[in-house]
């Protein structure tokens, strides 16, 4: 495999723009076949000239393929992408975002150890620990989100990890990166961020000293609801026994998922730019209108988490969340039924607007006391802010408000 | 109906809305929902999508199960069914298990205090009954197993699982559908690498787990859609296209199989020759009674001349490749002593029945003479 060479990717990769990077990271500049694009591998495992080729591989003399579940060549590009775009040294690819949370857990964490979740935090992750890491003898610990003495006063000899989302979803509130990441700095724990409403574009955790971020790039980082991934971005080292986790329990992507993945990343930074002037004139019409009670976006100055979120994105994202005035669960339907470019779905980050009521998408069979707890009110409506005109999406939210 | 018309229909109905033959392939990530609230068949992709749910319900139907899963590899499947257990709960296991598995049980399940005992599973079950506690919750087999084809006794150890209310896995990668039904013969999961014969072109990882209870379902559903590794729309897609000639296929390669099983029998520079289909194969009666009249494309034999002899032959093959993983068009052959098995201490390794001479072969789809020929001046050169 000639072409896994990398000296002939440019060494200084991530001093150039995001749109340069998006396009070329992670990419040999010579190609198989010549071609511009990287062919897709779908060969599940990988032949070998004889036995001493056997045998070099088997003594890492030799950078190759094997078996599929090992590795890819594409699966190789699109990590580098990813790692670049993150400002990262390494990226380890999943079939979802859900694998890539249990497969950083599963693979850092052993019987006795103690993580603790800033309370805003994806409800799944924190499922996920507070359920089955709990039946493996791992201990999930909650605190509120924003409250880093709560979390420091959590922490204690068996804690492994502390964990946050950034921005939260659906309530948008903004982590303080720094501070999280020093508190783990502090005690010796590895941090966390699932950065997948912010994106690579608009916040950095890894270089606010952030050990590992998560993204599920079903989201925006694929870009098109046409793929479900995941990734976690760290350093090399701390990803080599992650990286072998996956080989063992098997949670990878496919070649033809992660190609379309490196395809949606061309156009990361011009679709990014779209989602967040989307995001940011969505969330000042909604602001004004007098049948809002309430607009969670961090681009607004009445939101709590603006100054860190000035402070700290470079943009505030297409996920607009508000509370519709004196409504109902159904007069708050009424305003989602009655949308006509966004389409009524979950998920989030694609070129479609989507739009959702927490209350019936994701949290219907909660009872009220629990959903009140998560703070997901009946008149909650979600929009996911997709790259459409700006004009459009707002004079639709306009019609869909006045009816 | 049979197998065959059931592998074709089953799951595949036309396309409504154009009449189209095979069905759509359905790359969304998530679906849109027509009213607020009211709750349709796909929501959200790795909760379930068309394009996977046409496989699974082919091959469930195929093994005689209820429900299937679909995973992004065998592995992903078998972490799945594992992740249903808690600290303190053991595992019973095959010793020939597949090496993958072996890591996950010894590697990653030890670590959340679940125990792991392997046994011999092939002929007598003494060792394995003797290793059940009072903390046994699953026992896992894997038939045929790899790389002596040995073979377990599902119907037997599902008795012991009964008795003992385990729950029986059974790795049926090998074997396929088209062969043995393990949920037939009373195992509660079947899993499968459909990397191998499912797929069967070499060109895509996949994995899938099949069950009859539906209480058994939703757990691992649960697990499924909690840790997401779940299989892509046009890996879903090749599967469903593959089950189509899984069983044309299996059998061809089964019946070429058992022919070069027999000329190497009858070859001075082969020592043994590990075939089921073979009347001498420790485990040939009961292969005969849970394999559906052929007895698998997968063998292997040592040739005289040990190590260096079976290096030199793997790499005089011409149509055989090289290669790890098994079940596909293309023949592969290996050296599970410099291979697959290069992980073991010697010792362990020979203690196993797996000698410095070993060679295992995945028979492909390809013809008989002209795979013979190979094999043929591969030995020739091997033991000049
Ligand atoms: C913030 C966040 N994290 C993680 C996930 C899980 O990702 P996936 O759906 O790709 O498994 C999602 C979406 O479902 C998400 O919104
Ligand atoms: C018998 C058996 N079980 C399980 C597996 C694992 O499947 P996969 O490689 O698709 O994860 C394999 C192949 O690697 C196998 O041969």
């Amino acid at each position: 495999m000639g072409n896994m060479k990398t000296n002939d990717r440019t060494a200084n990769e991530t001093a150039r723009g995001i749109s340069t990077t998006c396009v070329h990271a992670g990419e040999e500049r010579q190609k198989e076949a010549s071609s511009i694009t990287d062919p897709i591998f779908c060969a599940s495992t990988y032949t070998f000239a004889n036995t001493a080729a056997v045998i070099e591989f088997i003594e890492k003399k030799l950078p190759r393929e094997e078996y599929g579940r090992y590795g890819n060549p594409g699966e190789k590009v699109v990590e580098r992408k990813l790692a670049a775009l993150d400002g990262a040294e390494a990226a380890v690819l999943y079939s979802s975002g859900m694998a890539a949370v249990a497969g950083l857990l599963l693979a850092k964490l052993n019987s006795g150890d103690e993580v603790i979740f800033f309370d805003e935090c994806y409800h799944r992750t924190r499922e996920f620990c507070s359920k089955h890491m709990a039946r493996f003898g791992v201990v999930t610990h909650q605190v509120p989100a924003g409250d880093y003495d709560a979390m420091e006063a959590a922490i204690n000899k068996n804690t492994r990890l502390l964990v946050s989302e950034s921005p939260t979803n659906p309530h948008l509130s903004v982590v303080d990166l720094e501070r999280f990441a020093g508190l783990g700095r502090k005690h010796g724990v590895e941090t966390l961020i699932d950065a997948t409403l912010g994106t690579p574009y608009n916040v950095q955790p890894i270089g606010a000293g952030v050990d590992y971020v998560l993204h599920s790039a079903t989201k925006y980082l694929g870009g098109h609801n046409d793929l479900l991934a995941g990734v976690i971005v760290g350093s090399e080292e701390q990803l080599a026994p992650v990286r072998k986790l996956r080989g063992i329990t098997g949670a990878v992507n496919s070649p033809h998922n992660f190609y379309l993945l490196e395809r949606g990343l061309k156009t990361f930074e011009l679709r990014m730019q779209r989602h967040n002037a989307n995001g940011q004139a969505v969330a000042e019409f909604l602001h004004e209108h007098p049948r809002i009670e309430k607009v969670y976006y961090p681009g607004l100055p009445s939101h709590p988490y603006h100054e860190i979120a000035s402070r700290t994105m470079r943009g505030f994202g297409g996920l607009v969340t508000f509370l519709i005035k004196d409504a109902d669960w159904r007069a708050t339907a009424d305003v989602v039924d009655r949308v006509q470019i966004p389409r009524i779905a979950p998920s989030l980050g694609g070129v479609e607007s989507l739009i959702e009521q927490p209350l019936v998408m994701s949290y219907y069979e909660m009872p009220v006391e629990d959903r009140k707890r998560f703070g997901i009110p009946d008149n909650m409506i979600r929009l996911s802010c997709g790259i459409e005109n700006t004009e459009d999406l707002v004079a639709d939210l306009k019609q869909a408000l006045q009816g | 109906m049979k197998f065959r018309t059931r592998a074709i229909h089953v799951g595949n109905e036309p396309d409504p809305a154009t009449g189209a033959v095979v069905p759509p392939l359905h790359l969304a990530s998530t679906f849109v929902q027509a009213k607020a609230g009211v709750p349709q068949e796909y929501d959200y992709a790795r909760s379930g999508s068309p394009t996977r749910k046409s496989f699974e319900t082919t091959l469930a139907n195929l093994e005689g199960g209820t429900h299937a899963l679909a995973f992004a590899t065998g592995m992903a499947a078998t972490t799945c069914v594992t992740m249903m257990l808690s600290s303190g709960d053991h595992i019973v296991a095959g010793r020939d298990i597949y090496g993958g598995t072996y890591r996950l049980l010894h590697n990653v399940m030890n670590r959340f205090g679940i125990g792991v005992t392997l046994v011999r599973t092939d002929g007598d079950l003494s060792e394995l009954k003797a290793a059940i506690t009072p903390r046994t919750r699953l026992l896992w087999i894997e038939t045929p197993g790899n790389p002596l084809m040995s073979i377990t006794d599902i119907a037997a150890c599902a008795e012991v699982a009964r008795q003992h209310r385990l729950l029986l896995a059974v790795d049926s990668t090998f074997a396929t559908p088209a062969l043995t039904r393990p949920l037939e013969l009373g195992a509660d999961i079947v899993m499968h690498s459909a990397t191998k014969y499912i797929g069967g072109h070499s060109d895509l990882l996949g994995g899938a787990l099949v069950v009859q209870d539906k209480a058994l379902y939703d757990k691992l559903y649960y697990i499924q859609n909690a840790t997401g590794p779940v299989m892509g729309p046009l890996e879903s897609y090749l599967c469903t296209r593959g089950l189509k000639t899984l069983e044309l296929r299996v059998r061809e390669q089964s019946r070429v199989a058992a022919q070069l099983a027999d000329w190497l029998s009858d070859n001075p520079r082969v020592a043994r020759v590990n075939y089921p289909g073979r009347a001498g194969h420790p485990g040939h009666s009961i292969a005969a009674r849970q394999m559906d009249g052929a007895f698998g494309a997968m063998l292997s034999f040592e040739i005289k001349g040990g190590y260096e002899a079976a290096q030199r032959l793997v790499e005089s093959t011409k149509l055989f490749a090289l290669a790890v993983s098994l079940g596909a068009v293309e023949s592969l052959i290996e050296q599970p002593a410099s291979m697959s098995h290069a992980s073991y201490q010697r010792e362990d390794r020979l203690a196993v029945g797996i000698s410095d001479g070993l060679i295992r072969v995945s028979v492909g789809l390809e013809d008989f003479e002209d795979l013979r020929d190979d094999l043929d001046q591969a030995l020739v050169s091997a033991l000049k």
